[in-house]
């Protein structure tokens, strides 16, 4: 299964803008953040195809999970 | 020394002094500004004639060592809207004059000589002088003029050729602590001042004024609790000084809500090169400084020192919106160019929102192609400046261009365009332009907090449950907090930690030795609203001009191909507290 993942802001200090990625079985967004070395606690916005989503939340073929830290203007 | 009003009437150019009424008393920033024009300015007026007001009031909190206390309100009829408006900036003027002891300072009356005015505000009172030198000028020409006149630590505030030429794009700027400028921006309050022929007012301070406070030592330990809650928080401790609003850009962009082309795609190619991201990187390698505040006391420093390519000043308080603005709604994709057209515009004296989402209207018309940045920059320069027919145009905003171009996607609500957020993809926001007294604001009620940022709860910013209720919490909330002179960005951590609101409420009540409860400050934010909701249904608005342009409805706005799906009378259950 691809999933395309988006890092923004600090999370991409170290890591990346954006990668396609494998994974052989159905993976939520929880497993994807540890997998990457994100803790938890900072994700702030998750957004599955443009939606708010949840970490527990399970990612299907051809996905696109962008991850931010709490952030915010106006 | 107990607080006075400051009385300024350009007519027959007298200043005085009076008493502070008793129901003006627990009032302060926008909840004053407000009242006075509510209370003073028939509401048919014109906006630009003898019988409005121009009303600057510090924030109850402003002058203290309240982290973030320094917003200085500036209320009126505004020419751009035809409603009551309140714009606030930061910069050094609120806490002067709130040293100073001035709850509010009124400028009244047209003189009828042709001439233009300064104004000069100090421990003595006002004095009144004609300023022939400074016609023509941009503001930051009058404020180095001040600074050499009248010290370093001058206060200014100042209109730029704009102003002068009383266009309904024209903001009023504010001097800050570097002698750079912050601007209130929105609602032509501008060419109300260029009305009153005031070119600019500076203002000085003795070293020891000082705000007086009732009970200092409840008054220290609220500053700490509120201190520490706006550091702790992540969005204003860590997100805002290191990337800046602009980190909006791909937030949003990647929630599908970000105007694109003129308000028709919710995403924008290009948005990487022009986001908080990329100008904190540019930043770093140029530099510049990526933390910066916009008055003395600022905790966040959400501001920044931007440089061009060869390492020299260009724009600080290089704001989302601005960005957003010229960039994605106009398709511009260029940094250095946005950040030229920001200071151009800081300069000449014009809101950033209105003329850069008008230069997306008059792209839409065809006056330029999307992308043509070095066409906006001309025309900045060569035509808004001068004052030229298509710059004179240009000045009238984006309803008065959509209409001389004939176009039919013209974002703007009671005329005010329409900021950065669609309300097609992030609805609640869309209540809060629909039924904010100020026209199109996305400050009045910050609903993207709760519907994308998950700040303060979380409402789904595709569907209708919710977002009424959600608009009108914030618009109640933000009216108070507009009142204390506080930067909006403490919203979000008072949203998330009680202690913080709780720490708001203790200063207010330390700073004047009373006992208000959380209670009476939502009440305070429910008067504030109705006082000016009640001044724009006596200008002769109805329920009918608390609506989205037809466009929105019609219109699927991509990628989530949304439209605007309220119904009138589900936007007017607004009004029902």
């Amino acid at each position: 299964m691809q999933v395309t993942v988006r890092l923004f802001a600090g999370f991409r200090i170290g890591r990346f803008k954006e990668e396609t990625r494998q994974y052989d079985v159905p993976v939520t967004v929880k497993q994807i953040v540890t997998g990457l070395g994100i803790p938890e606690a900072e994700v702030g916005i998750i957004f599955i195809n443009g939606r708010n989503a949840s970490l527990d939340q399970t990612l299907a073929e051809g996905d696109t999970l962008s991850l931010f830290p709490l952030v915010g203007g106006g | 020394m107990a607080d006075r009003i400051y009385r300024v009437n350009m007519t027959d150019l007298t200043a005085t002094t009076e008493d502070v009424p008793e129901q003006w008393a627990g009032l302060g920033g926008r909840g004053l500004t407000s009242t006075i024009v509510a209370a003073e300015v028939p509401p048919t007026c014109h906006p630009l004639g003898p019988d409005n007001k121009l009303v600057f009031a510090p924030g109850l909190l402003s002058g203290t060592v309240t982290a973030n206390s320094g917003r200085l309100s500036v209320g009126a009829k505004s020419p751009l809207t035809g409603t009551i408006k309140e714009s606030n900036a930061g910069g050094t003027a609120s806490q002067q004059l709130a040293k100073l002891g001035i709850k509010a300072l009124i400028i009244e009356g047209q003189p009828e000589k042709d001439a233009w005015y300064t104004l000069h505000v100090t421990a003595d009172g006002v004095t009144i002088s004609e300023e022939p030198d400074l016609a023509g000028k941009g503001n930051f020409a009058v404020v180095n003029a001040m600074v050499e006149r009248h010290g370093d630590r001058t206060g200014v505030i100042s209109i730029g050729p704009a102003g002068e030429m009383k266009m309904a794009i024209a903001n009023i700027s504010v001097k800050d602590p570097e002698g750079k400028i912050r601007s209130a921006g929105r609602g032509g309050l501008g060419a109300v001042m260029g009305s009153k022929k005031v070119k600019c007012i500076a203002v000085n301070v003795p070293r020891e004024a000082a705000v007086p406070i009732a009970e200092p030592e409840k008054f220290k330990a609220a500053v700490r609790v509120f201190a520490k809650a706006l550091q702790e928080h992540p969005v204003s401790g860590q997100g805002l000084p290191t990337y800046g609003t602009s980190v909006l850009i791909n937030v949003i962009n990647e929630a599908g809500g970000l105007p694109t082309r003129n308000f028709r795609y919710g995403q924008f190619e290009h948005h990487d090169k022009i986001s908080g991201e990329t100008m904190h990187d540019l930043i770093e390698k140029r530099g510049g400084k990526t933390r910066h505040g916009c008055h003395m006391g600022c905790v966040i420093q959400c501001s920044q020192i931007y440089n061009d390519a060869g390492g020299k000043y260009k724009s600080s308080g290089f704001e989302y919106e601005s960005i957003w603005a010229m960039g994605a709604d106009c398709c511009v994709d260029d940094l250095d160019q946005i950040a030229e057209a920001d200071s151009l515009m800081d300069d000449i004296g014009v809101d950033t929102i209105e003329t850069s989402v008008t230069m997306g209207v008059a792209m839409e018309g065809g006056l330029l192609p999307f992308g043509d940045g070095a066409g906006i920059l001309r025309i900045l320069d060569q035509d808004v400046r001068r004052g030229t027919p298509l710059g004179r145009l240009i000045g009238g905003g984006a309803a008065a261009v959509g209409k001389a171009y004939g176009v039919t996607r013209v974002p703007v609500v009671k005329n005010q365009a329409i900021p950065a957020y669609d309300p097609r993809a992030v609805k609640g926001i869309g209540i809060t332009y629909c039924t904010s007294t100020m026209g199109a604001d996305h400050t009045a009620g910050y609903a993207v907090a709760t519907n994308i940022l998950k700040v303060g709860g979380d409402v789904d910013p595709l569907k209708k449950e919710g977002q009424v209720e959600l608009s009108r919490n914030l618009q109640i909330a933000t009216a108070a907090l507009d009142s204390a002179g506080l930067c909006i960005f403490v919203a979000f951590p008072a949203l998330d930690i009680p202690e913080a609101f709780t720490a708001i409420v203790d200063m207010i009540n330390a700073r004047f030795g009373i006992s208000l409860t959380a209670d009476d400050v939502t009440e305070l934010g429910k008067n504030i609203l109705r006082t000016e909701h009640e001044f724009n249904l006596a200008a002769g608005f109805t329920n009918k001009d608390d609506r989205l342009p037809e466009f929105f409805s019609r219109e699927k706005f991509p990628p989530h191909n949304v439209v605007w799906d309220f119904t009138g009378e589900e936007i007017d259950e607004f009004w029902n507290f």
